[in-house]
């Protein structure tokens, strides 16, 4: 019966108007400005963009930046990342193994959630076993697959999660991970406690957690408009906020957002509209930022495409690859905000390198490009439209445009971008392989690992493969990499594994995304993790 | 007058049924799968799409979809959002504000349009005449996102005058800036409807009466004139309170205001389809009761206009 309420609200307008037109305008959001000195006030609120998360604010069911940027504020994990992406132990005392399969986890003293609750081994298992449990339909439970007992099509216990005792629980792989504490600090592995793990619903509304920020209040998020957050008193960990709270505010373009910056409404900002990519570094002089981000970009050719399968497809793909002139596409499309490619992570991930084996399709190169696609065109002549498919809602068209351009002026061919209206439109062909060319596609690390950048997206069968790339040679490497014993072999395998996938050229790399954000002269300390996501618990205010 | 207005009412039902049917069945039809798309390039694990999808009845066949909203409906049910928001809620914060962008543009462009129009309609070929002519079809020829950021970059950012993006509680003082840009075309249109009806309406036989009756100018201008005149205006901006409520997209992206235009087309591009229905359908309300308020104002303004039974 919302409706009356409406009703209401209508009738009340008429008397609200005109107190509303008299009154003054109030500058709400512009933090308490306590102090004005220059050491910063610990008390102030740092105000920043964000969106509306899509789900409730439950840890294992959010895996997009809106709700993930508040997550990681209002929880602690095992870990945290620096801004470099190495971990910090948080609420782990330590995480032990000897065989890279069975793990330790021991949890510091002192602990405890928002509510009073101690957080303690079972706050840690229960939600992990809450979180996996394939009836809880948790958008991150394939996080938990590698964990003894986990199923992805029935209700099933994790076994391999062991309490010892108050502040100690063990974790039995299904295979050697050697590299899995990396995981730890991603939001899916966050500690729930008992009064949550009883009433979800509104825990998902109203999250009780550990983590440097809490709640203002039970009405601090406004859906849609913003979140208030403070500093959380009890917090023992490694991001000791050095400012009063954060207010993030829900952008639905980054327009708007930047306007508020310019206008003095927004402390930071961790995006910039492609209308300001010329203008944002003398609009916000000494106070932005732009680096490489944890986001590679791409686009897929499929097998099934006429003239791309076999020797002929490949020779095809190392064509197109080699007439790409990513510098100068980044460079006068991007204004700089995007990094030429050279391998299929990125350059805040561990192992990253531009001296892959084969790494040189990257690179533009209209002759060998030319010679390459004639010798396809001998085995059989190439006829009709190359096409790159991509969503038009997503602000593809620009660049597609330019590398269809670069395509067909280096080849001689006609190529040109296939516009979807929609993300679900397009999803529909992938999965239903019935693309007729290439397709955009794009990934951002959930945790500063490789394995991220790899698995979900080329194995045999993974959960993001929508192009079905297969590859046994692959899929072999990429496993020797997640069991290797040391986080150096792992590496190795993981490099050798791309150098399979230059060399079929599936996916053609085109460049990493940069963060680029900028902050208001009232902040200090603004910088940016390997995740884009600033290091709020640092920043100050003036 | 009460059997019409009667009448008018109960036509509201298979009007607000067809349209909700309509939207329904759109919505439906839109390709691709919502709940897949929602995970972006990161589909969860394979069987969680399918709760999802049964938990939202996206799995059953569209006209059990549409009787399980409508059933709902009358439970006072809306319906939840893909992200387990009640429709309801989303209704009660979204219409309020959009409401009031949409009635401060009205008044904009009633008041000053019609002012500029008469005035301009008066003194015909006049200087003031011409630099209306002017001005309004500058108005209509720039779009409203370039006039939009332009007084946005001008007074918020620039001048400092008015904040550059509505804060939550988006109050009228706030609402200023955007309702002034929401109401630019329209002023526009009001301007040059008025003007050509009073133009008109001047050299007609009951102007002519009148003043020859030897009333004062004033009154043959207010009573005579203008009141006949507004006829064809009074039409245009009954539709355009509903067309200032969908239309305001532009603006309230611009201005970063969380109001219905916005909320209509992130639930359309995402198939949200109780979401969608349930804002067309209180929309399509909104029109039905501006186009009979304007049909009642028809028998005020001119009394040759009346509805027998």
């Amino acid at each position: 019966m919302k409706i009356k309420k409406l009703g209401l609200v209508a009738v009340a307008l008429a008397a609200a108007s005109a107190l509303a037109l008299s009154g003054c305008a109030t500058d709400s959001g512009s933090g308490d400005g306590s102090t004005t000195g220059s050491t910063g006030s610990s008390t102030a609120i740092i105000t920043t963009n964000g969106s509306e998360p899509q789900n409730p604010l439950l840890p294992a069911n959010t895996t997009e930046t809106g709700g993930g940027k508040i997550t990681t504020s209002i929880f602690a994990g095992l870990v945290s990342y620096t801004a470099d992406g190495a971990i910090e132990n948080e609420v782990a005392k330590s995480i032990e193994s000897d065989d890279a399969t069975n793990w330790t986890v021991t949890l510091n003293d002192g602990w405890k959630f928002t509510n009073g609750e101690p957080v303690d081994a079972a706050s840690f298992v229960d939600a992990w076993k809450y979180a996996a449990l394939f009836s809880n339909a948790q958008s991150a439970s394939y996080f938990f697959d590698n964990i003894v007992g986990f199923s992805y099509d029935a209700d099933t216990e994790l076994t391999g999660l062991k309490i010892v005792d108050d502040k100690t629980f063990t974790v039995e792989l299904a295979a050697p991970e050697a590299d899995w504490p990396l995981r730890l600090g991603y939001t899916a592995y966050m500690p729930i406690p008992k009064a949550g793990l009883a009433d979800m619903e509104a825990f998902g509304q109203n999250p009780i957690g550990n983590g440097p920020y809490k709640l203002a209040s039970d009405k601090a998020w406004v859906h849609e408009e913003k979140i208030d957050l403070i500093t959380n008193p009890d917090y023992k960990g490694v991001r000791t906020p050095a400012n009063g709270g954060l207010t993030i505010i829900f952008y639905p373009t980054l327009e708007a957002a930047y306007a508020d910056a310019q206008g003095g409404n927004l402390d930071v900002l961790d995006g910039v509209p492609d209308s300001a990519f010329q203008t944002f570094e003398t609009d916000f002089p000494e106070r932005n930022a732009n680096q490489a981000a944890a986001i590679f970009q791409a686009f897929n050719i499929p097998e099934y495409i006429a003239h791309f399968s076999g020797e002929e497809g490949q020779l095809r793909r190392h064509a197109i690859s080699m007439s790409i002139n990513r510098d100068e596409i980044t460079d006068v499309i991007f204004q700089g905000t995007r990094t030429p490619a050279t391998d299929y992570t990125s350059p805040v991930i561990n192992g990253w390198t531009d001296k892959l084996k084969g790494a040189d399709v990257l690179a533009y190169n209209p002759e060998e490009a030319k010679k390459v696609w004639a010798e396809a065109d001998k085995i059989s002549p190439f006829e009709g439209e190359f096409t790159i498919a991509y969503n038009s809602d997503g602000g593809h068209q620009a660049w597609v445009e330019a590398v269809t351009n670069s395509i067909a002026n280096t080849l001689g061919i006609t190529a040109a971008g296939k516009p979807y209206p929609t993300f679900a439109a397009m999803l529909d062909d992938r999965k239903n392989q019935t693309l007729t060319g290439g397709v955009r596609a794009g990934w951002q690390g959930d945790y500063p690992s490789m394995y991220n950048f790899l698995a979900p997206l080329y194995q045999t069968g993974a959960g993001s493969n929508y192009e079905g790339y297969t590859s046994p040679e692959f899929d072999g490497l990429l496993k020797e990499g997640s069991n290797a014993k040391t986080i150096e072999d792992a590496t190795a395998k993981y490099q050798a594994a791309q150098e399979v996938l230059l060399s079929d050229l599936a996916t053609v790399p085109l460049w990493y995304s940069n963060v680029v954000g900028v902050w208001s002269d009232q902040v200090d300390n603004v910088v940016f993790g390997w995740d884009s996501v600033p290091l709020y618990s640092q920043i100050t205010k003036k | 007058m009460l059997w019409y207005t009667g009448r008018r009412i109960l036509q509201m039902i298979p009007v607000f049924f067809g349209a909700t049917f309509l939207i329904y069945f759109m919505v439906f039809s839109l390709p691709g799968d919502p709940i897949a798309a929602l995970y972006g390039d990161r589909p969860p694990a394979p069987g969680v799409i399918e709760q999802v999808r049964a938990q939202y009845n996206l799995d059953k066949p569209f006209i059990v979809q549409y009787l399980l909203y409508i059933g709902g409906l009358f439970q006072g049910d809306f319906g939840t959002t893909y992200s387990g928001r009640p429709v309801s809620d989303v209704m009660a914060q979204a219409f309020p504000i959009t409401l009031r962008l949409a009635t401060l543009a009205l008044f904009f462009e009633a008041v000053f349009g019609i002012i500029v129009g008469l005035v301009a309609g008066l003194r015909k070929g006049k200087w003031f005449d011409a630099s209306a002519l002017v001005v309004s079809l500058l108005l209509i020829s720039v779009p409203t996102f370039v006039i939009g950021f332009v007084l946005q970059f001008v007074f918020g950012i620039q001048l400092g005058w008015a904040r550059t993006t509505v804060s939550s509680a988006a109050p009228y003082s706030e609402l200023v800036l955007p309702a002034i840009v929401l109401a630019s075309v329209s002023f526009a249109y009001i301007v040059r409807l008025t003007r050509a009806s009073v133009a008109d309406n001047l050299n007609a036989d009951f102007v002519r009466t009148a003043t020859a009756k030897g009333l004062s100018r004033r009154r043959v201008v207010s009573v005579h004139v203008l009141r006949n005149s507004l006829v064809p205006v009074v039409t245009f901006l009954g539709v355009d309170l509903g067309a200032l409520m969908v239309g305001a997209i532009v603006t309230e992206g611009i201005f970063n205001i969380n109001g219905v235009g916005g909320t209509v087309y992130r639930a359309v591009i995402l198939g949200e389809g109780p979401t969608v229905v349930s804002f067309v359908a209180i929309m399509v309300i909104i029109f039905v009761v501006a186009n009979l308020l304007v049909d009642l104002l028809y028998a005020l303004l001119d009394p040759r206009i009346r509805y027998a039974k």
